[in-house]
């Protein structure tokens, strides 16, 4: 074959053209889809194809912030920025207003709030009337994850059951469900992190700030670099130090820790990334760290 | 064709529940260095609380917390590699009959089963059903490990009766394709690092066998190509493009293309694909097409090239049965088939596949685990080809109407060796 008259198409165009194809398809079979945008890496990329799969018609469908109110201030800049240039609809479902209104317990100002998503996320969805939840996550994060369907069925109060998933076969993808029952489809599931970085750089995505090495004060925590400000103050006997960083993961403010890096460009991220000895969210992440199967506890409560 | 995945393979494990089928993963995962430091530390410390040594390799893939109390796979846990060869996807299955729906699942991605069988206990019924499902699903290539030979003191002639059991079955399911390597997935021999204490065994170790295996199977097919409809897009200025991913072959502009069930003939005016405008539409890419004609064409009906697929509203299907209300006659469903919907009626069972020997019984009904032959009635046409001719056009799936539970995986025609 030559390849003068038959461009190649490499392993990052079928992971593109696959996630085109799931959100058609999950567009085309439910009535009120939304895809979960956190201003994270993958939610990016996520929008990103949703938005190509579409063109050059709009967005058929809104996007949700799922927010802790505990926030990195460059990411709500960057959510913002998105929303206004794409022209999207944006939903907040409020971890704080969720508190307000007494449905989840205060865990404090300075309390991790992680938990407290399923909640908010699981609220908006019944209050907008959502059958389907776009969502970035991938296969390689977690050893729960990597069980999950690329539509996984929720029954009417959220609930993953990953004891009786849907067989998903072939390229098939069934997205029918009863009203109050909804799905969570996740159309980058065969991505890896590399996957996502490089895809990145291919397709110039932009990016919150503080995906890239900046310096800021920080303090360790739980063997992790914690970004001292609104949401994180030291404790007695924890030292404030200032070093060049950047955040792996784009998470809850309180609980998403900081990885010492010097890299400054998608190059310097993607060679980092390619030697690293730790996983994602083992690197970054104090919410998976409190019990062997804590992201297939929050799944079973309707996490994403 | 080109074959665009060659660097990458997909693969499937396959094999009876405690035959080590994610103790091997495990293993491969390990020694290839495809954890973790953090992951490595993660298993060894659930090791250790279960009491169950040092490191179970078998938590690398056994993530839920109900895997790991009762020790066996429930559901398929998908795993990314790469090697400096090749990357692989790798569907590790469960092997319980109860969960054979799951198995199915990871299977019907694959291009090569990797079968993991206890070599002390030869092929067992369920190895058996999952390598009668692996081809029916349109696998070729197997690679079989001969598992826990360390319990055998390596006896050769344990593995060369493995090897016998094996050509026969490979034979007569049309495997093209098959490699038998002594194992021991615990101790490591054979599956990375080749064993020291086999030194009979001279071929290839699992991992050199699966950078070798010939991929692309996935991609390859014996019809024109396909683009199921998926959406209609309004362009600016007026006018629609067609948006699907292509299949079974490749579409160029100017071509003459058949929009079925329809049956309209007109040119393929122009390409777009994800990154702008085409000559070429591959196999696996996302595209939207512009047509030269105007047509009513809508999701569900499908776009083709010579030989044209049929469209049907009843034909003869295999299909492996999921659900424990068992299906009969006059059983009403629905089917999805490439993107379209429509309400399916079973017009009779024409028969049941003994894995076994391979010998088709009469049967007024098909229960949970069954393979059969069915013959369906469907309300709207669909537009299909032979499943041994293309995986797409030649796939479905039946849904209960009221659970919408996907019930049944469903090929059109049926394997040469029924």
């Amino acid at each position: 074959m030559t390849t003068s008259t038959h461009p190649q198409i490499d392993h990052l165009d079928l992971l593109e053209s696959h996630a085109m194809f799931i959100i058609r398809e999950v567009v085309a079979e439910c009535e009120r889809p939304v895809l979960l945008f956190s201003g994270g890496k993958d939610s990016a990329v996520l929008l990103h194809i949703a938005v190509k799969a579409f063109a050059p018609q709009k967005l058929p469908f809104p996007v949700m912030h799922v927010d802790t109110g505990h926030n990195f201030p460059e990411v709500i800049a960057y959510r913002d920025e998105r929303v206004a240039t794409l022209a999207l609809r944006l939903e907040v479902a409020s971890v704080q207003q969720a508190i307000d209104e007494g449905r989840v317990p205060d865990p404090g100002p300075l309390g991790m709030r992680n938990r407290l998503q399923t909640n908010a996320l699981l609220h908006g969805i019944s209050k907008h009337k959502f059958d389907a939840a776009f969502g970035g996550a991938r296969r390689d994060e977690d050893k729960a994850r990597a069980k999950e369907r690329v539509l996984s069925f929720r029954n009417a109060f959220g609930e993953w059951d990953p004891k009786n998933q849907r067989p998903e076969l072939w390229q098939l993808y069934q997205g029918k469900v009863n009203n109050g029952e909804n799905l969570r489809a996740f159309p980058l599931s065969d991505w890896t992190e590399l996957d996502i970085w490089n895809y990145i750089r291919r397709e110039n995505v932009p990016l919150p700030s503080i995906y890239f090495a900046h310096e800021r004060p920080v303090l360790q925590r739980d063997n992790m670099w914690l970004a001292v400000g609104e949401f994180v103050h030291p404790e007695p006997g924890e030292v404030v130090e200032r070093h060049l960083v950047r955040f792996r993961t784009v998470g809850d403010a309180s609980c998403t820790g900081a990885v010492r890096s010097s890299a400054d460009t998608l190059d310097a991220i993607i060679a980092e990334v390619s030697t690293t000895n730790l996983s994602e969210r083992g690197a970054t992440r104090a919410d998976d760290r409190f019990s062997e199967t804590a992201m297939e506890d929050r799944k079973r409560e309707g996490y994403f | 064709m080109s074959e665009p995945t060659s660097d990458l393979l997909r693969f499937a494990t396959v094999g009876s529940v405690d035959d080590g089928k994610s103790t091997l993963i495990g293993r491969l995962l390990v020694d290839t260095r495809q954890l973790f430091d953090d992951q490595l530390e993660a298993v060894a410390t659930a090791s250790a609380k279960r009491g169950v040594g040092d490191l179970d390799l078998s938590f690398v893939t056994d993530g839920l917390r109900a895997e790991r109390e009762q020790g066996i796979t429930i559901d398929v846990a998908y795993r990314y590699a790469a090697t400096p060869t090749r990357k692989f996807v790798i569907a590790d299955c469960p092997g319980h009959v109860q969960y054979t729906r799951n198995m199915a699942t990871g299977a019907s991605t694959a291009e090569v089963a990797l079968v993991v069988l206890d070599a002390n206990e030869g092929l067992k019924e369920q190895t058996r059903r999952h390598l009668c499902i692996a081809a029916l699903l349109g696998v070729r290539v197997v690679i079989v490990a001969a598992n826990k030979m360390d319990l055998t003191q390596w006896d050769e002639s344990v593995y060369t009766k493995v090897v016998d059991q094996v050509n026969d079955v490979a034979q007569r399911l049309g495997f093209t394709d098959t490699t038998v390597i002594p194992v021991s997935a615990l101790k490591g021999d054979n599956v990375v690092e080749r064993s020291y204490v086999a030194t009979w065994y001279q071929g290839p170790t699992v991992l050199e066998a699966l950078e070798s295996a010939p991929a692309g199977s996935w991609a390859s097919s014996a019809s024109g190509a396909r683009l199921p409809i998926q959406w209609v897009l309004r362009q600016n200025g007026g006018g629609r493009t067609y948006a699907g991913m292509v299949n079974g072959g490749e579409f160029t502009v100017g071509q003459q293309v058949t929009l079925m069930p329809q049956g309209i003939t007109t040119t393929l005016k122009a390409i777009n694909g994800p990154r702008g405008a085409l000559d070429v539409a591959l196999p696996g890419l996302s595209v939207d097409f512009d047509l030269a004609d105007d047509t009513d064409a809508g999701r569900g009906d499908l776009l083709a090239t010579a030989p044209l697929p049929t469209a049907t509203r009843e034909f003869e299907a295999t299909i492996c049965w999921f659900s424990d209300k068992p299906v009969m006659a006059g059983t009403r469903l629905r089917l999805k088939h490439t993107t379209r919907s429509t309400p399916v009626m079973v017009r009779s069972i024409a028969g049941q596949l003994d894995v076994g020997n391979l010998t088709v019984a009469d049967v007024t009904e098909l229960k949970m685990n069954d393979i059969g032959l069915v013959n369906l009635m469907t309300a709207e046409p669909i537009v299909v080809d032979d499943y041994r001719d293309n995986r797409v056009t030649g796939s479905f799936i039946l849904i209960d109407e009221v659970t919408n539970a996907t019930v049944a995986a469903g090929m059109i025609g049926h394997a040469n060796f029924i």
